[in-house]
């Protein structure tokens, strides 16, 4: 069952290359989302056996986050119809500098993209230390020429950005694996054998892993200051693109990064471990502040909001106690809200033709169901009820103040305040208003229905959490450790 | 004692690597450096030569000897770029922070006695230098190309932690590492292709578009 | 003193402006020519003391000091230097910093001599060539202190009476890095290719020539004489490093080391035959290099 989770998007990205037929491989992407999101609803009733020898196995956590990549890939691939058919064989000229450019081939993108679903299940699936980074990396080189699809200088340079400055995070965290490796001696790399046998782990050796690794898959999460490849890499990548790097790729690399906290935490090395979380999580949520206040390209801002959530998911795991389980359901309440409102901005950038916040007026009368999309999001984003990610980050403020930590809670508090203002002043600007340059536009249900279906399922997360979920979110908790 | 030759080449050659300037030659220097890794983990794993061991090494050696700077080069010379790295760091300053993290390595290798060699504390060492030098290399020059050379660098110093110490696993994490160095460079060599045929240099310092 | 220790100030003495032939007729083989007769560096020194000097009015004592100074420096920079594994004449601990600044002295006195010309022809060569000197000195005193430490004495006769093929052995690396270091002082501080060339006549190359230019008749001899003497000060030292033999006769050491010290003239003439000179902006590069391949011997040694 695990395999074929694995196999399937794997095989048809293969055919998708070399499928010459573009409304097929449309239906085929189509197809293949659906079957990977049944299986993984099955994978709810009845949890899969283990396979290649506990290697691959699918415990709560990775089921939580395979959820999550399944959902929105659906979401994506059924946005993605729509905008491939409009992108088909177009020249377009840049809004910004005015030059024409192409696009990359439709069979790269579609075989990229079922790559990068079967490589981000992969990471949710290994328990083996190597094989978590030889998946992590995966999804690098596969979103790599997701980036590149509009051929023009700006996309390549955050292109190369991306691959250099998340290769060489990798190629840092495969060395704290190897430190890992020499902590554990003769111990299988396998999380839940290291948890087992944590009292033999050299502790000198698995503070410098937990550092490296912290650091290497800090910088593909985007936490500050190794952000810096996010911003660029989500506005000049196509809007199906840009909701799956923020909403599912950050969290295959928070999952890597929590595995590791689980095997410090067992070994003794907690407070070590939570304290470097912690800091992480504070700074990033500052640094995104500062550059969120004042942002002109609104793109850039939602990348920037999902740096600050980031930071806000290594706090709640660095807080320990209840802050696990909101950090749990933030994932989850991040991951749909930031999906949604990438696609929004899909939708708002096609009208529009600018990625300017300045230019964008009246969104509201132009795109109605997208603008009013957009004002929920951007209501869920800074986390006002009855959304969800109110939920979950009020359930990290109390773990705070339950905790002691006053004044992590107020410098949380002040930075989401903060926050809050920044992206209210300039999503509702661009909501409200009237647009003197484009008229009021029709839209088409691919593009509208994807986002609504994660805002309904944000707002629904907001009044009352599946008892289902939160039996998962407690399991995972649990796992992810309080000690 | 062949083992300490081999490693204090690999320092000679990042050394040079910090003082080249020409990049084709720089590009050689470091097929050398992996062909040399090579031939450590054959010596590494003296004791127990199996087939494994033997297409880890020579496959490691043939890919970051031969197919790697074939590649590099290639895109090279499809550039119009000159031939030259282009220093924010001049190769007597680079060569003066490379015995300083040479320094530092060997200090922070002694701070971290492996566990079951203790007196090997020359490859960590040696390993950890290598990272320091790749890093350097990426942030120190101007051009696209030379950070492809310091991701490898890196990835070598990497490699050279791995080979010596992993002994259970041993080889899998090597087959790991070289799978993703080959894809990695790979592809960024169809990347500096594009960025070549875009712009009318590799300047990774002039990717500088897209900023706040 | 030994016999010995007399034996080898006579044997330098004798022997140095040989090495020059050496060098020469090394690199006229490459060349594909005769050369010059081996002995060609005695004939100039006899003929150039035969001669008259002519001072110009703007030159001071200093110049007429300089050549003087520079080769009694060396000379007794030479007593210093053991060969073959023998005690030197003058041995005491920390004597190779003594040899290393009255490599010194005779290089100021060169270089004020040249500037005292007032020519700035001459002050460029000099500032050139104090510029490398002054790259050249860490490589140099790193290298001797390396060997220091891993022989566990201070002063050059313990140092070099201490090397022994069983170092090679122990820490090859180690020795091979000094020894390659050394090498490129040598040329470095003797000007010779790649750092200098001593053939040349053009202005825009010349770095030692140059200084040099406005000596003439029994100063030029002392300079020549006091060149070749550094040669061979150089050479001594290289050779003990790269040929610690340890027959039990001193005769046969001493006789080793002499044959040891040709063949270092014969390894300047084959470098100076396969390369180019380099460009001025690289030689620091190289000596800078050579240091840090000495840094690097260092630190292996202290670990």
């Amino acid at each position: 069952m695990v395999l074929i989770l694995l196999l399937i998007p794997a095989v048809i990205g293969g055919i998708a290359f070399l499928l010459p037929n573009d409304p097929l491989r449309r239906a085929l992407l189509v197809a293949t989302a659906l079957t990977h999101a049944g299986l993984t609803a099955a994978c709810w009733v009845r949890s899969p056996a283990p396979m290649a020898g506990g290697w691959l196995v699918l415990d709560p956590a990775g089921l939580l986050f395979l959820s999550i990549t399944s959902t929105l890939f659906l979401a994506a691939a059924v946005y993605a119809v729509a905008y491939l058919r409009r992108e088909h064989d177009h020249v377009t000229r840049d809004a910004v500098e005015g030059f024409l450019f192409s696009n990359a081939p439709e069979a790269t993108f579609t075989g990229c993209l079922l790559l990068f679903l079967a490589a981000m299940t992969l990471v949710t699936l290994s328990q083996h230390v190597g094989l978590l980074w030889v998946a992590v990396e995966a999804t690098t080189l596969a979103s790599a020429p997701l980036i590149y699809f509009h051929r023009h200088h700006r996309s390549l340079e955050a292109t190369w950005k991306y691959l250099l400055i998340c290769s060489v995070g990798i190629a840092l965290a495969l060395l704290g694996n190897f430190f890992l490796a020499v902590a554990a001696g003769s111990t299988p790399l396998v999380f839940c054998e290291l948890v087992a046998r944590s009292g033999q782990l050299n502790v000198l050796w698995m503070k410098a892993a937990f550092l490296l690794v912290l650091v290497g898959y800090g910088t593909k999460m985007g936490l500050a200051p190794l952000h810096t490849w996010l911003p660029d890499a989500h506005s000049e990548s196509p809007p199906v693109i840009s909701a799956l790097l923020s909403g599912a790729l950050l969290n295959c690399a928070f999952l890597g990064i929590i595995r590791m906290q689980q095997v410090c935490a067992a070994a003794g090395l907690g407070d070590f471990s939570r304290s470097l979380l912690v800091g992480f999580g504070l700074i990033s949520m500052a640094v995104a502040a500062a550059f969120i206040v004042g942002q002109t390209d609104f793109k850039r801002l939602l990348a920037y909001s999902s740096v600050e959530h980031m930071g806000i998911l290594a706090l709640g795991i660095g807080l320990g106690g209840a802050g696990v389980f909101g950090a749990m359901l933030h994932a989850v309440n991040h991951s749909l809200t930031k999906a949604m409102l990438f696609l929004v901005a899909g939708n708002i950038l096609g009208a529009y033709g600018t990625k300017s916040t300045a230019d964008v007026q009246g969104a509201l009368r132009v795109l109605p169901v997208s603008g009013v999309l957009w004002v929920a999001g951007l209501l869920a984003i800074t986390g006002s009820p009855p959304f969800g990610p109110f939920l979950s980050e009020f359930t990290i403020l109390k773990a705070a103040l339950d905790a002691g930590r006053i004044g992590v809670a107020i410098t949380y508090l002040a930075l989401l305040a903060v926050i809050f203002i920044g992206m209210a002043t300039i999503m509702l600007r661009m909501a409200q208003g009237v647009s003197l340059r484009i008229a009021p536009q029709r839209e088409s249900w691919t593009a509208v229905v994807p986002p609504a279906a994660l805002a309904a399922a944000v707002l629904l997360l907001g009044i009352y959490l599946p008892g289902q979920l939160t039996h998962l979110l407690q399991q995972t908790a649990h796992l992810l450790g309080n000690h | 004692m062949t083992l300490d030759i081999i490693l204090i080449l690999v320092v000679l050659i990042d050394l040079r690597l910090l003082g080249a300037s020409r990049i084709e030659a720089s590009i050689r220097i470091v097929a050398l450096q992996g062909i040399l890794l090579g031939l450590l983990t054959v010596l590494e794993h003296y004791g127990d030569l199996t087939v494994s061991v033997w297409l880890v090494a020579v496959g490691g050696a043939v890919l970051k000897g031969v197919v790697f700077p074939w590649l590099l080069v290639r895109a090279l010379r499809s550039s119009d770029a000159k031939r030259e790295f282009e220093p924010f760091v001049g190769p007597i300053a680079s060569l003066l922070a490379g015995v300083a993290a040479l320094g530092m390595s060997l200090w922070l290798a002694q701070r971290l006695p492996l566990p079951q060699a203790p007196h090997a504390s020359l490859l960590v060492a040696v390993a950890l230098f290598s990272i320091l030098v790749g890093l350097f290399l990426i942030i120190a020059r101007k051009k696209a190309i030379s950070q492809v050379l310091g991701f490898l660098v890196m990835e070598n110093g990497i490699y050279t932690f791995g080979a010596g110490l992993v002994r259970q696993s041993p080889l899998l994490v090597e087959f790991g590492v070289m799978l993703d160095v080959f894809v990695a460079v790979f592809v960024m060599g169809i990347a500096l292709f594009h960025i070549s045929r875009e712009f009318d240099h590799i300047n990774a310092h002039e990717l500088a578009t897209l900023k706040d | 003193m030994q016999a010995t220790s007399f034996l080898q100030i006579l044997f330098a003495l004798l022997f140095a402006p040989l090495m020059l032939g050496v060098i020469n007729r090394t690199k006229a083989w490459f060349a594909g020519r005769r050369g010059q007769p081996l002995l060609q560096a005695y004939y100039d020194l006899y003929k150039l003391l035969r001669k008259g000097a002519v001072y110009s009015r703007t030159t001071t004592w200093v110049f007429r000091a300089g050549p003087v100074v520079g080769l009694s420096a060396v000379l007794i920079a030479m007593t210093l230097v053991p060969l073959g594994r023998q005690p030197a004449p003058l041995a005491f601990p920390g004597d190779f910093i003594l040899l290393a600044y009255l490599l010194g002295l005779m290089r100021f006195f060169t270089v004020a001599a040249a500037l005292d010309t007032g020519s700035s022809f001459e002050a460029m060569g000099a500032s050139r060539d104090v510029t490398f000197s002054a790259l050249a000195e860490p490589a140099l005193l790193l290298g001797l202190a390396v060997v220091a430490r891993q022989t566990a004495s201070l002063s050059l006769s313990g140092m070099y009476a201490g090397m022994a093929l069983e170092t090679w052995r122990q820490a090859g690396p180690v020795s091979a890095l000094v020894a390659a270091a050394l090498m490129v002082v040598l040329l470095a501080e003797n000007a010779r290719l790649p750092v200098d060339d001593p053939n040349t006549h053009l202005e825009l190359t010349m770095i030692h020539e140059v200084m040099v230019l406005d000596h003439g008749g029994p100063d030029l001899a002392f300079i020549l004489y006091a060149a070749a003497l550094k040669l061979w000060v150089f050479a001594a030292l290289l050779v003990g490093l790269v040929l610690p033999l340890r027959t039990g006769h001193a005769w046969l050491d001493v006789a080793a080391a002499l044959g040891g010290i040709f063949a270092v003239a014969v390894a300047v003439g084959v470098v100076e035959s396969s390369m180019a000179r380099l460009r001025l902006l690289r030689v620091p590069q190289l000596l800078v290099g050579a240091g840090a391949l000495v840094a690097l011997a260092l630190i292996l040694t202290l670990r």
